[in-house]
């Protein structure tokens, strides 16, 4: 009877122990999707470059996360990528000519989008676009250019 | 030459058959063993993994602490120390939690079944079982069976914890890595889906680690060698086939 007390004791212990720890990886580990529950709306922007642009990717607005890229697509008429963007419903005073760009987080970071806010006063609302986009800095172009140009000058 | 590699491989397929036929088998009687035989089972937990418990936290703690001293090395040359909280809960959850547990389970459990199944055969308490009509099988392979199984993700997800709680002791408190930082880029950076990839390999892992080691033990040469041998090839077939397997599992999941 001893015998068996200990070896539940012990099975109980050690199941406790394990499903505790499943439940302190799943939960305290992993950041988790902050926007996942919460009211979206959804809001489209036109690329001419996305870049390395990943869908999850954060949209943030005066470096606060206010939103999450959900989609990114080509537009086969018009030959640019559509991106849907996922945005808090708790920001729903966004002007409608805002600004959003590709930027990277810090010099070897991910993309993001930034929102830059305009001035009208009228808001972003679900399914509205935002007009003014600026693509992605690619780094190759840029030192290409900077290549060309500095040898240009010196001719 | 090539008959010998023909012969070699040959019987390298025949092995593997065998252990898929004895693995379908073990399924098949799983649902009824689980609900008559449960007290069997709830013994062999124990077995595997209460007794395994602290040769777990031990080494999780340590391979933890090991992670955040090499990541820290390593990361203060690039200014990013504070990247050790991510380094090491990746590394941890993704990789070394299921593959080091596993790799300790086989020595610390599968050796013991392996040894334990050996032996009742080699002293003929199997074929006396079947003399009284009860099936070694039901009786013997399958709670040991089960019990790994069952014990294995919860060893794992012990570990990786034990293993952070290492990386925390050595980043935040020895080395001064800001908590905030350690934390926060460790809970950005990690998602559910990197979880997930620990635990399924945890599962993978417990089937292989506790199949193998009654396997080796079922099928050993009734002898005091045979059962030594046999002992032996569970930890190394055991560890080859987890090395295996986690290279495949990771391929999966890569992203895109």
């Amino acid at each position: 009877m001893r015998k068996t007390r200990a070896v539940e004791l012990g099975t109980g212990l050690f199941a406790l122990l394990g499903i505790g720890a499943l439940f302190f990886l799943t939960t305290q580990a992993t950041g988790g999707d902050d926007f996942a529950a919460r009211q979206v709306y959804v809001v489209k922007a036109r690329f001419d470059n996305v870049g390395s642009l990943k869908p999850r990717a954060p949209v943030s607005m005066a470096g606060v996360t206010i939103g999450r890229v959900t989609r990114i697509e080509f537009d086969p008429k018009l030959l640019n990528a559509v991106v849907t963007l996922s945005i808090d419903s708790r920001y729903a005073t966004i002007p409608d000519d805002s600004d959003a760009s590709v930027l990277t987080a810090g010099l070897l970071g991910s993309q993001y989008i930034g929102l830059q806010a305009g001035g009208s006063d009228t808001y972003l609302e679900n399914g509205s676009e935002i007009m003014f986009t600026q693509s992605a800095v690619v780094l190759e172009n840029l030192i290409g250019k900077f290549l060309v140009g500095g040898g240009s000058s010196k001719d | 030459m090539f008959r010998e590699t023909y012969i070699l491989l040959k019987e390298f397929v025949r092995t593997f058959g065998a252990l898929t036929i004895f693995l379908i088998d073990l399924l098949i009687l799983t649902p009824s063993v689980l609900f008559r035989r449960f007290r069997l089972v709830v013994d062999q937990v124990y077995n595997a993994g209460a007794l395994s418990l602290v040769i777990i936290m031990v080494c999780g703690l340590f391979v933890g602490g090991v992670l955040a001293l090499q990541g820290y090395a390593n990361l203060t040359r690039f200014g990013a120390e504070d990247a050790v909280g991510v380094f090491a809960g990746f590394a941890l959850i993704k990789e070394l939690g299921p593959v080091i547990t596993a790799l300790l389970f086989a020595g610390r459990a599968g050796t013991s079944l392996a040894s334990e199944i050996g032996l009742m055969k080699a002293t003929d308490q199997l074929s006396a079982m079947e003399m009284m009509a009860v099936d070694p099988i039901r009786r013997v392979v399958m709670p040991r069976f089960l019990g790994g199984v069952i014990a294995m993700p919860l060893l794992v997800a012990i570990f990786s914890m034990v293993g952070l709680l290492g990386a925390h002791l050595v980043g935040v408190s020895l080395l001064k890595i800001d908590v905030g930082a350690f934390w926060q880029q460790m809970q950005n950076s990690l998602d559910l889906r990197d979880v997930t990839e620990g635990i399924l390999k945890s599962i993978v892992f417990g089937f292989i680690a506790s199949l193998l080691a009654v396997w080796e033990g079922y099928n050993s040469i009734p002898t005091a060698e045979g059962v030594s041998r046999a002992t032996t090839r569970t930890v190394v077939t055991t560890a080859v086939a987890v090395l295996i397997t986690d290279f495949m599992i990771t391929a999966a999941f890569l992203r895109n």
